[in-house]
């Protein structure tokens, strides 16, 4: 009997013999490379997000806005011209997930902080095709009439560790979803401007 | 005959329960694909908060992958294994309560999508609850397709049965470390893993899931189906070995060919990519495995309606497994990558070679669960040329505008400022995109015919029983 036949009638071998190999590309490429420094670098002007930022960052994620914008500019010349410096490991220390994308329907968006003003914000959220006739943006006008829940994002602010004050969440209240929206716009790609 | 000893209409039933479930999530699926794919070029389709483009996408994903995919998956799954080890299912209530669960599971999990509760992890987007609830499904899924395994009846395990035990384990392993997160409310977590480690893991996880949910059980069902309709057997058993366990090594090297040219390290990228050239191999011993087998006698293969679905599906899959590493080389990730290239590689994917085996294999089934035949080779014939055509407009429009796409994001002027901005491209996009939602229509309307058809044919059975 040759040694594989052995395995076709031994469905423990089989299931020791599979999981061992799937490991092994596993150990490899996930898991090694996470004790390694490399993975965890951060950018001296790094901040943690701000708990509006955050707030912003959730509306950001809850709306899928990462199925049609990337968040990372890749070191390829034209690119580069399109949208500012390429992103670096460093800038990414406080993102949980890491929200780069995969698709770029609309344009990347990790260098928009501070290339408009708030207003424009406000009002190409409300919408798009004002600004862009052509445009296939959803309008998300909707953010303006929903205000923050404070204490929501406290705990979101205490789950990830970040630092915050009493003030800071007791001012969440007057503002809206929207304005936390912005605020996520504005802070995107800032620490690498800063050097 | 030994195994007519056993009854399996309990377990039968319970496999036919799990291919209704799957084409019930595959009918919204696809209602949804067509939606977002109008939203694509007619933005006004969105409607706001429950049903922008940003939210629906992940309800077609994931109400396809797991929904209309990992259903069948269980359904057919069963069946194979039953078949192969003679003798019914061990835990037979226990399957047939993993059947209401599921489809609980799928219904919340479109809800909480809608509702906006997402890890933003593609295809892993399912809040915490919801990951504990798919962990004890494959829990049940795994007791069940293991305790069969272990005390089947026919010594030797067919290579269906390698595939299926490589899937359970595989998907245990991926789904629980990719979804590990600091939960921050009921239906809110953070990824426990940050920034580049977080983009490591999750393509890690991205990119087997299309290797353990939609290759190697689908293997597993063309390796059984192929040689029972064409009753042909496989042509190299030695082949199978070899590309069985070359296959599962290499997946689990290569995710990071998803994340080329961004921040994570170089030599997890370049490993990634030479692992990802290495994978065309094995992917092609199974669609050599097929060819041939269908080569040792053609005319009487041909005899049988269903082999152009299984030969198509093995071509559509060795032509996916050649694309897909050409797209991690460097230089055509830089043009294609974040195109719309890549949902044409996709929808090849999961229209050409993943519906199509799973269609077939319903085709297949069913009627001899139902003790009954089909009830129209015509329809399927018709069903067969309409998702054919739905699916190659498909991926071919995407293929050229993505092309376009990369091209003219790169275009620059003899002075050396960018020729287009983002806006004058996507305006570009819009025709191609229009013509994606026809083609998306053509195939809907194919698998309309394969519904009736499949209605029918349990229709049939229902009056001649009774
Ligand atoms: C040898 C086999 C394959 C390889 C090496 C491969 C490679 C790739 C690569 C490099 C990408 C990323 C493209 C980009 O973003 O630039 C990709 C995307 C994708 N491929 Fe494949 N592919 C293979 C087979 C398949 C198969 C059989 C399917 C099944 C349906 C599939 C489904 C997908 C999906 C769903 C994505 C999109 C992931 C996302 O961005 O969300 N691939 N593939
Ligand atoms: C009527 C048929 C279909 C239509 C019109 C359709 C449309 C779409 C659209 C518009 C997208 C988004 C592309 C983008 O991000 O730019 C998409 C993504 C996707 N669809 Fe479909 N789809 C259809 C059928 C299917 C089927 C049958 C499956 C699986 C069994 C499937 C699986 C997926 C997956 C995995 C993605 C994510 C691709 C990626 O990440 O790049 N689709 N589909």
């Amino acid at each position: 009997m040759s040694l594989h036949q052995l395995i076709e009638r031994n469905p423990l071998v089989l299931i020791l013999l599979a999981t061992i190999t799937v490991l092994i590309g596993t150990i490899v490429t996930m898991l090694y490379p996470m004790f390694r420094p490399e993975m965890h670098p951060k950018l001296e002007g790094l901040k943690p997000y701000t708990a509006l930022q955050l707030a912003g960052r959730d509306i950001y994620q809850r709306e899928g806005c990462f199925y049609c914008h990337t968040q990372t500019v890749r070191p390829l010349k034209t690119e580069v011209l399109r949208y500012g410096e390429y992103s670096k490991a460093g800038e990414f220390a406080y993102d949980r997930p890491f929200l780069w994308g995969s698709k770029r329907t609309g344009p990347d968006l990790a260098r928009i902080g501070g290339k408009y003003p708030d207003e424009w914000h406000y009002k190409h959220f409300e919408n798009p095709q004002a600004f862009f006739p052509q445009s296939n943006m959803p309008k998300y006008g909707f953010l303006k009439e929903r205000k923050l829940n404070p204490k929501q994002i406290e705990a979101h602010m205490k789950a990830l560790g970040f630092p915050y004050t009493k003030e800071e969440i007791e001012a969440l209240k007057d503002k809206t979803e929207m304005d936390a929206l912005v605020a996520y716009m504005q802070v995107l790609g800032t620490a690498v401007k800063k050097q | 005959m030994a195994e007519e000893r056993f009854d399996y209409s309990y377990d039968y039933r319970t496999v036919l329960l799990f291919i209704y479930s799957a084409l019930f999530w595959g009918v919204v699926g696809i209602l949804i694909g067509l939606w977002i794919s109008v939203q694509m070029w007619l933005p006004e389709t969105n409607i706001a908060p429950y049903f922008t483009y940003g939210r629906l996408r992940a309800v077609h994903t994931n109400g396809l992958a797991f929904g209309l995919g990992v259903g069948a998956i269980f359904g057919i799954t069963y069946y194979i294994t039953m078949r192969l080890c003679k003798r019914p299912l061990l835990f037979p209530r226990l399957a047939r309560a993993q059947v209401y669960l599921f489809n609980i599971a799928i219904a919340l999990a479109a809800i909480s999508l809608l509702a906006g509760a997402t890890q933003s992890l593609e295809y892993a987007e399912l809040e915490w609850p919801l990951d504990i609830v798919v962990v004890i499904l494959w829990i049940m899924f795994a007791i069940n397709i293991l305790g069969t395994i272990f005390t089947r009846r026919e010594p030797q395990m067919y290579i269906s049965l390698w595939y299926i035990i490589a899937t359970v384990i595989a998907v245990a392993i991926l789904y629980i470390i990719n979804n590990l997160a600091i939960p921050a409310g009921w239906l809110k977590s953070y990824h426990l893993f940050a920034g580049v480690n977080s983009a490591n893991v999750q393509w890690w996880y991205g990119h087997n899931a299309v290797g353990f949910v939609f290759t190697t059980p689908i293997l597993a069902m063309f390796y059984y189906f192929l040689p029972k309709s064409t009753g042909l057997p496989i042509y190299s058993h030695r082949l199978s070995i070899v590309s069985f366990w070359s296959l599962i090594f290499t997946y689990l090297w290569t995710g990071a060919h998803h994340l080329v040219y961004t921040p994570l390290p170089d030599w997890i990228q370049t490993l990634g990519i030479v692992f990802t050239m290495f994978l065309i191999a094995p992917s092609w011993g199974a669609v050599i495995n097929g060819y041939y087998t269908v080569g040792q006698d053609w005319e009487k293969a041909k005899n049988n309606y269903l082999t152009k679905f299984f030969i198509l599906a093995i071509t559509f899959y060795g032509l996916q497994t050649v694309q897909g590493p050409t797209q991690s080389l460097r230089i055509v990730s830089s043009l294609i990558h974040y195109t719309d290239w890549v949902p044409g590689h996709v929808h090849m994917g999961t229209m050409g070679w993943v519906t199509l085996t799973v269609v077939a294999c319903i085709y297949y089934m069913l009627p001899k669960i139902l003790k009954t035949e089909i009830y129209s080779i015509r329809i399927a014939n018709l069903h067969f040329w309409f998702v054919l055509i739905g699916q190659l407009l498909f991926s071919i429009t995407m293929w050229i505008t993505g092309i376009q796409q990369g091209a003219l994001q790169k275009a620059v002027n003899p002075d050396g400022s960018l020729k287009y901005t983002m806006v004058e491209i996507i305006a570009k996009n819009y025709p191609y995109w229009q013509l994606r939602t026809l083609a998306g229509v053509i195939f809907t309307i194919g698998m309309l015919f394969f519904l009736y058809n499949i209605y029918m044919t349990v229709k049939k059975a229902k009056s001649k029983s009774s």
